[in-house]
C-alpha cells in the first residue's frame, strides 16, 4: 500500500513512518522539516497553506496514495488559540479535502483521549464521542473538532478511523519524557496530591503498531474512534519514578496538593498568555488535571476490533528508556 | 378521637390524557374509556384513564399469556406502575411470555374523571370502598377483560384489587401486593401519620387544600425521588380541585367499627383466606404506614404466599426496588414455560436435600440412636436421661455450677409449661437475647419442645443490624437479660418481654418486662403438678429456628431451620466428631454450643464475654476442660488468637488437663495453619480440625491440621509469572495431580452427609455453570445436606437465587463462596463471589494472590481487590505489614515489585494500610468490597481517607 504520513518529523510520526515502511508499505511523508526516517520519500510543505494556492506541496504529496495517516498537529500546553484552530482544525480540513480529491481510500486520524475528557476521572471507560464543548484547553478542543470533521467525512469509498493514543512516550521523546526529566533534574517536578491517580500510558512502539493495525482494519472499523494504551495503568508517582529512574535523575520528592496545583495552573496559564516568549508555563490547569486524576481506559474493543495487542510492556519500555539515557559504552 | 370530617367541595371534571413528557411514561400507553356505573338508575357514566400495553403487544404480534391488573393507592396514580409496563413490554419483545399490563387511575384520582359525588355527599367519603370495588369491576366489564388475570395493588389500591380478586374467582390466576393492609384489628391503633391526617380540622387542609399529603408520600422514597419523577406523580394533582379524591380516600379509612367501609373491608379480609391462587407479597419495611404488622396479617391470611422484604426499601417500593423484575420472575414461575425450572415454585419445605448414597461407615457409641435415617428430636436426650444424675452442663459464670440431666430436663419441662401458660404457642416466634448459659440452654429447649420458633441474632451484627434483624424476624416474645432488653425497649423491638433476671419493679416497668424466668418456672411447676401435659411435640417439618447471618455481605438474612434440619446438624456433628452421649464438650462457639444437650453430651461454656470472643484466655479454656472432663473443645478463630497469646499463664495442672483433649475445632472462619498449629500444641493429644460452613449450612466440609499441611505441601511449587491466577474460560487439563492455579484455602473434604458441587464462572464472573464435581474448575461452591437450611425468611428472591440450578427435588444451597475441587475431592475456597475480579484477560479470585503476597517477609495480611468496571478491572493489593504501618501510603518500590512478582499477574497499585477492615463477628473476614471502593477513590485522585 502507498501511505502518506503527515507530521512525520514528530516523535510519534517518525515511529509510524518507520513502522509502516518496515511493514512493507511505500511511505511518503509530509511536513516542514525532514522526517529523518530512512527509506521514505519526504515531501516538504505545510498543511496550513492558504487554500487559494492549489495545496502547494500537499496535492503532490497525496497523489497516488492509497491511504493517509494524519498526525500533523500543533501540540503544546498553551499557545495562541487561533494557532490551534488553524493547524489542528483548518489543517485537518485541508488534508481531508486533498485526500478525497486524490481518491485516497483509507484515512487514519491520530487524535487524543482528551477530546472526550471533561476534567473528571476516567476509570476503565471506552472511547466516548469527541466533544469540543467538554474538552479542556485549546489543544483538546481543536483536536475534538478535527476528529468530528474527519469522522463526518467517513464514506463507503473513504474509510476514516480515529485513534487516540494516550500519553505516548519512549526514547527520544521531547514532548513528555524530556520535560519530565529536565524538570526533575532541576528540582521543579512536584508530585500532585498523593501521586496515586491511576494513569495509563502508551509506549511509542505500541502506539505505532496500533496505528498500523488501524490502517489495516480501516475497511472493517471505519467511522469508529479507538483509545490506544499499554493497558497497564499505574499510580502517576510510579510512572514518574520509572521515567526518572531510567534517566538516572531523582524522582519527585515534594508534593503540591492537587486543588492548589489546579488553581495555580489556571493562574500561571493566564499570566503566560500576556507574557511574550517562547518558553512554556511550568504548570497549566489541564496538566494539573491530567496528573492528579485517573486516566485509564477499557481496551477490550480496541484490541478486538483492531486485532492488536501492545508488544512492549511498561517495564520493558522503562528498560529501553534507561538504555537510551545511559552513556554509550 | 376522630371528629366529623369535612372535605372541601370538589367539582366534576372529565377524564383527560396526561400531559406528554412525564418521565418514564410512554404516551402510547394512555387511553380513556367511559364506563357505566353499575347499580345506579339513569345510566351514570364515568370517564377512566388507564395505561395499557395491549396495543404494543399487538404491534409486536405476540399473544398475551394473561393480564396484570394494577391498582394504585393514595395519593398516587397509574404512573406508579410505569416500570412494570416498560419491563413487561420489553420482556415480551425479547421473546419471554407476554403479559398485558393494565394500570388504572381510580375515579377521582389521577387523570380519571372527578365525579360529582363528593359535592353531593359533602361530609363523607364520596366513593367508599365497596363502591370502588364495584367501579373496578365495572371497568373490567367494559374492557371485556378475560382471564387469566393477576391483580397487583399498592397501598389502599391493594384492598380494592383484593376486592376485585375475591369477586372474580373465574378470572383470577394470581395476586400480587405491595405494602398494603386488609385488616385493622380493633385493638390496634392506626398508624400515627394517618391518625394525624384524620384529625379534626386537619383532613381537608392536609389532603386537598394543600399538597401536603402528596408531598409527604413522595418524600418516603429511599433514595429520594428525582425532580422529574416527582413532577410525574404530582401531574394530576396540581390544584385543590383535582385533589378531592385524595381527601376522600383518606376519609374512607375505616378507623372506627362503625365506619361505613368497615363491613366491606372485613368482607374482603375474610374472603382473602379462601384464595388459593399463587400470591406474591413484595414489601418495603421502611414504611411508617404499612408496617410489618400488616405484612404479618396478610401472611396469616395467605400462608402460601411468597414473601420478599426489600431491606432498606419503604412505602414507595415501586421506586425503591426492582419490583417489576421480581414480579416478572414470579409470573414466569407460576406460568411455567416448557423449559422453565419446574422446581422453582415448589413449597419451600417440601424440597428434600440430597442424601449421598455412599455408606456412612461403621459407627459406634450412640450408633443405634443415630441410625442411617437417624435423626431424633432435639429434646430426645432430655427425655431419655431425665432420671440421670450425671452432669448435663456446667455454667462457669459467675461461679462454676453443675446442672444434672435430671435438673435440666425438669427445668425445660417447667419452662415449657410456663411458656404455654402465658400464651406462647406452637409457631410463635421467641427472640432469645440471653448470653450462653444454663438459662439459655433451658429456655431454648423449652421453646423448641413446645414448637415455638427461636430467633437467634447475635451482638456481632452491631446494634443497627441487630435491630433490623429482630424487627424483620417479628418475634411475638423476647426473652433476655438487662442489656438486651434495654436495647429492645429503647429501639422499639416488637414482642412481649420475659426477663431471665428479677428486677425491682420500677426497672422491670422501664424494661417493659411482663414476666420473669423464675415466674415461668413457678407457673410451669404448678401446671405440671396439676397434671397438665405439655403440648404435642412439633413435627420434623415444623419450623424450629431462625438464625441470622453475620451480615458481612449486605443486611443480615434470617435463615429458617426446621426441627428435622436442626436434628440433622446434631447428627452431622456426631458423625464427624463423635460427639455423643458421654462426651465432654467445651463449647466456645455459639451455634454448636447450644447443641450439647441434643447430642447427649455434657457441655460447658468457658468464662468469656461472648460479645468479645477475643477476651477468652488459655486459663479459662483449661478451667472449662477440668470442670467437665472434656475431650472435645470448640473455639472461634477470634478467641484462638488470645488463647495462644495467653498460654504462658497456664499451670502444670492446666497443661495436664489440656493433654486429655482428643479433638479440637476452630469454627467460624478460616485461620492460618500456623495459628491452628500453635493452638494444637497446647492440646498435644488432640486432632485439630477446622470445619467449613456458614449459617445456611453449619458443617459442610472438614479438614485436620495434618490435612492442611498435606494440602499446602501438594501446592508448594513457587508461583511463576505464566501460571498466574487467570482462569481461562475452559481450564486446560493438567498432567500433574496438582490443582487449579488459582490457589485458595483448602477446607478439606465434604462431611459425611454433604455433597459439594461447583457452578463454574463464565468470563464475566457469573456462576452459570451446571453443578459439577469436575476438579480444578473455579466456580461458586454449591452444597446439599440434610442439615442445610430450609429457606431464607421472607426473602423469596434471595431464596430463589440461592437454589438456582439445583437438581429438581433436591435442596441445594449456593454459598456465595468461590473455589474449586481438587483431584482428591478436597474443596479449596478462593474468596467470595462478589469479590471476584473480572479483568479484560479473565477472572481472578482473591485468595490465591493474597496467600502469595502473605509469603513475603514483612507482610502480615493482604487483600486483593478489583477497581473499575467489571470486565476491565485493574488489580490492586492492600497490605498490612509487621510491624503495622502508622499511616497509609503507596507501597515503596521494592515492596510493590515484590508483590507484582509474587502475584504473577498485572497489579496496578499496591497500598500499605495500618489495618484492613474486617467483619465484627469473626474479626477475620476482610471486607474486600469496602476496600475496593476505598481504592477506587484513592486511585481516581480522591482524598486519602481511611479504608
Amino acid at each position: 500500500m502507498r501511505v502518506l504520513v503527515t507530521g512525520a518529523s514528530g516523535f510519534l510520526g517518525r515511529a509510524v513512518a518507520a513502522r509502516l515502511s518496515a511493514g512493507g508499505h511505500t511511505v511518503r511523508t509530509f511536513q516542514r522539516r525532514p522526517s529523518g526516517v530512512p527509506g521514505v520519500e519526504d515531501v516538504h510543505g505545510s498543511i496550513t497553506t492558504p487554500a487559494d494556492t492549489p495545496y502547494a506541496g500537499l496535492a503532490y504529496a497525496v497523489s497516488g496514495m492509497h491511504a493517509v495517516v494524519h498526525l500533523a498537529a500543533k501540540v503544546s500546553l498553551t499557545g495562541d488559540p487561533a494557532a490551534f484552530e488553524a493547524v489542528n482544525v483548518g489543517g485537518t480540513r485541508t488534508v481531508l479535502q486533498a485526500s478525497q480529491d486524490a481518491r485516497v481510500a483509507r484515512f487514519v486520524y491520530v487524535s487524543s483521549p482528551s477530546v472526550a475528557h471533561a476534567g473528571s476521572s476516567i476509570m476503565g471507560a471506552d472511547a466516548l464521542p469527541a466533544s469540543p464543548d467538554h474538552a479542556r484547553g485549546d489543544y483538546a478542543r481543536s483536536k475534538a473538532r478535527a476528529e468530528l470533521l474527519a469522522l463526518a467525512a467517513d464514506a463507503p469509498e473513504f474509510s476514516v478511523v480515529a485513534v487516540r493514543p494516550h500519553l505516548v512516550w519512549g526514547p527520544g521523546d521531547t514532548q513528555l519524557i524530556d520535560r519530565i526529566v529536565d524538570r526533575a533534574r532541576s528540582g521543579r517536578l512536584p508530585l500532585l496530591g498523593h501521586g496515586a491517580a491511576l494513569i495509563d500510558t502508551t509506549y511509542v512502539d505500541n502506539a505505532a503498531s496500533a496505528i498500523h493495525a488501524a490502517l489495516d482494519a480501516a475497511d472493517r472499523v471505519h467511522g469508529q474512534s479507538y483509545v490506544i494504551t499499554n493497558g497497564e495503568p499505574r499510580p502517576v508517582a510510579e510512572l514518574l519514578a520509572g521515567i526518572c529512574g531510567a534517566a538516572n535523575v531523582a524522582a519527585p520528592a515534594w508534593r503540591v496538593p492537587a486543588p492548589v496545583a489546579r488553581g495555580a495552573g489556571a493562574l500561571i496559564e493566564a499570566i503566560w498568555r500576556r507574557r511574550p516568549g517562547a518558553d512554556e508555563p511550568p504548570m497549566t490547569r489541564f496538566l494539573a488535571e491530567q496528573l492528579s486524576t485517573a486516566h485509564w481506559f477499557d481496551q477490550r474493543r480496541t484490541r478486538a476490533d483492531l486485532n492488536w495487542t501492545p508488544a512492549v510492556s511498561l517495564d520493558e519500555g522503562f528498560e529501553r528508556l534507561a538504555a537510551h539515557y545511559s552513556p554509550a559504552p | 378521637m376522630v371528629g366529623p370530617r369535612r372535605l372541601p367541595i370538589a367539582t366534576a371534571a372529565p377524564a383527560v390524557l396526561p400531559p406528554t413528557g412525564l418521565s418514564g411514561l410512554n404516551p402510547g400507553w394512555s387511553r380513556l374509556i367511559d364506563v357505566a356505573e353499575s347499580g345506579t338508575a339513569g345510566g351514570v357514566t364515568h370517564g377512566w384513564h388507564l395505561l395499557d400495553n395491549g396495543p404494543q403487544l399487538d404491534a409486536l404480534g405476540v399473544l398475551p399469556v394473561g393480564t396484570i391488573l394494577c391498582v394504585h393507592g393514595n395519593p398516587t396514580w397509574s404512573y406508579l406502575w410505569r416500570g412494570l409496563l416498560a419491563s413487561a413490554t420489553e420482556a415480551a419483545a425479547s421473546g419471554a411470555p407476554a403479559w398485558r399490563v393494565i394500570a388504572v387511575d381510580q375515579l377521582d384520582m389521577g387523570f380519571s374523571a372527578r365525579t360529582d359525588s363528593i359535592a353531593a355527599t359533602g361530609r363523607r367519603a364520596a366513593r367508599p370502598l365497596a363502591r370502588r370495588v364495584h367501579d373496578l369491576g365495572d371497568l373490567t366489564d367494559a374492557l371485556e377483560l378475560a382471564g387469566p388475570v393477576i391483580t397487583l395493588g399498592h397501598d389502599w389500591g391493594g384492598v380494592v384489587s383484593l376486592g376485585w380478586a375475591v369477586d372474580h374467582p373465574e378470572m383470577l390466576a394470581g395476586v400480587m401486593l405491595l405494602n398494603t393492609a386488609v385488616h385493622q384489628s380493633p385493638g390496634d391503633s392506626i398508624p400515627a401519620p394517618l391518625r394525624l391526617a384524620l384529625g379534626r380540622g386537619i383532613l381537608g387542609p392536609a389532603t386537598v387544600a394543600t399538597p401536603a399529603f402528596l408531598a409527604t408520600t413522595l418524600a418516603l422514597a429511599h433514595p429520594p425521588l428525582s425532580a422529574e419523577v416527582k413532577r410525574g406523580y404530582r401531574a394530576p394533582y396540581l390544584t385543590s380541585a383535582r385533589r378531592g379524591g385524595i381527601g376522600g380516600f383518606v376519609a374512607d379509612i375505616p378507623v372506627a367499627l362503625a365506619h361505613e367501609s368497615r363491613f366491606e373491608l372485613d368482607r374482603i379480609a375474610e374472603a382473602v383466606r379462601a384464595l388459593a391462587v399463587p400470591t406474591l407479597l413484595l414489601w418495603g419495611p421502611r414504611d411508617p404506614i404499612f408496617s410489618d404488622r400488616y405484612l404479618d396479617d396478610l401472611v396469616e391470611r395467605m400462608p402460601h404466599a411468597r414473601v420478599h422484604r426489600f431491606e432498606g426499601a419503604g412505602h414507595l417500593l415501586t421506586e425503591d426496588a426492582d419490583y417489576a423484575a421480581a414480579a416478572l420472575l414470579w409470573l414466569g414461575d407460576i406460568v411455567p414455560a416448557e423449559n422453565s425450572d419446574a422446581d422453582a415454585d415448589a413449597p419451600e419445605s417440601a424440597v428434600q436435600s440430597a442424601i449421598p448414597e455412599r455408606a456412612q461407615g461403621s459407627m459406634s457409641g450412640s450408633e443405634a440412636a443415630w441410625g442411617v435415617d437417624g435423626t431424633h428430636p432435639l429434646w430426645h436426650y432430655l427425655d431419655e436421661l431425665r432420671d440421670s444424675d450425671e452432669t448435663a452442663l456446667v455454667d462457669m459464670q459467675p461461679a462454676p455450677r453443675t446442672v444434672s440431666w435430671r435438673l435440666l430436663s425438669r427445668r425445660v419441662r417447667q419452662i415449657a409449661a410456663g411458656l404455654g401458660h402465658i400464651g406462647v404457642r406452637h409457631g410463635d416466634r421467641v427472640s432469645l437475647l440471653v448470653p450462653p448459659s444454663a438459662d439459655l440452654t433451658a429456655v431454648l429447649y423449652a421453646c423448641v419442645r413446645i414448637g415455638a420458633i427461636v430467633v437467634v441474632a447475635d451482638a456481632g451484627l452491631g446494634l443497627a443490624g441487630l435491630t433490623r434483624a429482630v424487627r424483620g424476624a417479628r418475634p411475638d416474645f423476647i426473652i433476655g437479660a438487662a442489656p438486651g432488653l434495654m436495647a429492645a425497649r429503647a429501639l422499639g423491638w416488637p414482642g412481649r418481654t420475659i426477663s431471665t433476671a428479677r428486677y425491682p419493679a420500677p426497672m422491670a416497668r422501664l424494661l417493659g418486662v411482663e414476666h420473669t424466668l423464675a415466674e415461668l418456672i413457678r407457673l410451669g411447676q404448678a401446671r405440671l403438678a396439676a397434671g397438665d401435659e405439655l403440648p404435642p411435640e412439633p413435627a420434623p417439618s415444623d419450623t424450629a429456628a431462625v438464625l441470622f447471618t453475620s451480615g458481612s455481605t449486605g443486611p443480615a438474612k434470617g435463615v429458617v431451620y426446621t426441627h428435622g434440619q436442626l436434628s440433622a446438624v446434631s447428627r452431622a456433628l456426631f458423625l464427624q466428631y463423635g460427639v455423643g452421649v458421654g462426651t465432654g464438650l467445651v463449647a466456645g462457639f455459639a451455634p454448636f454450643a447450644l447443641l450439647g444437650p441434643a447430642l447427649g453430651a455434657r457441655s460447658v461454656t468457658p468464662d468469656m464475654d461472648v460479645t468479645a470472643p477475643k477476651t477468652l484466655t488459655a486459663t479459662a479454656v483449661a478451667a472449662a476442660v477440668v470442670a467437665i472432663d472434656a475431650t472435645v473443645v470448640f473455639l472461634s478463630p477470634a478467641a484462638l488468637v488470645n488463647v495462644v497469646a495467653t498460654a504462658g499463664a497456664l499451670t502444670l495442672a492446666d497443661h495436664t488437663a489440656l493433654a486429655g483433649v482428643r479433638r479440637f475445632l476452630s469454627a467460624g472462619a478460616p485461620i492460618s495453619a500456623t495459628l491452628l498449629g500453635q493452638a494444637a500444641a497446647l492440646m498435644p493429644a488432640a486432632t485439630a480440625h477446622t470445619p467449613y460452613g456458614m449459617t445456611e449450612g453449619l458443617l459442610m466440609a472438614d479438614i485436620t491440621l495434618e490435612g492442611i499441611r498435606a494440602a499446602a505441601a501438594s501446592v508448594a511449587t513457587p508461583p511463576t509469572a505464566d501460571t498466574g491466577t487467570q482462569i481461562p474460560a475452559a481450564s486446560p487439563p493438567r498432567a500433574a495431580a496438582t490443582m487449579n492455579p488459582a490457589g485458595g484455602v483448602c477446607v478439606g473434604g465434604a462431611t459425611a452427609t454433604t455433597r459439594i458441587r461447583i457452578s463454574a464462572l463464565d468470563p464475566s464472573g457469573a456462576s452459570v455453570g451446571e453443578l459439577s464435581e469436575e476438579p480444578d474448575v473455579t466456580g461458586e461452591i454449591v452444597v446439599s445436606a440434610p442439615h442445610v437450611k430450609d429457606h431464607y425468611d421472607r426473602l423469596w428472591l434471595t431464596e430463589r437465587a440461592s437454589r438456582r440450578g439445583a437438581v429438581p427435588g433436591e435442596r441445594w444451597h449456593r454459598t456465595g463462596d468461590v473455589g474449586h475441587l481438587d483431584r482428591a475431592g478436597r474443596l479449596w475456597v478462593e474468596g467470595r463471589l462478589p469479590h471476584v475480579i473480572v479483568t479484560a484477560d479473565g477472572v481472578v479470585t482473591p485468595v490465591g494472590p493474597e496467600q502469595r503476597i502473605e509469603t513475603l517477609p514483612g507482610v502480615a495480611r493482604a487483600a486483593f481487590v478489583g477497581v473499575g468496571p467489571l470486565g476491565t478491572q485493574q488489580q490492586v493489593a492492600v497490605i498490612e505489614t509487621v510491624p503495622p504501618a502508622r499511616r497509609m501510603h503507596r507501597a515503596p518500590e521494592r515492596l510493590a515489585t515484590a508483590v507484582r512478582v509474587a502475584v504473577g499477574s498485572p497489579v496496578a497499585a499496591v497500598f500499605v494500610v495500618p489495618g484492613l477492615p474486617t467483619d465484627i463477628r469473626h474479626n477475620s473476614k476482610i471486607d474486600r468490597r469496602r476496600l475496593s471502593r476505598w481504592a477506587t477513590g484513592i486511585l481516581s485522585g480522591g482524598r486519602w481517607v481511611k479504608p
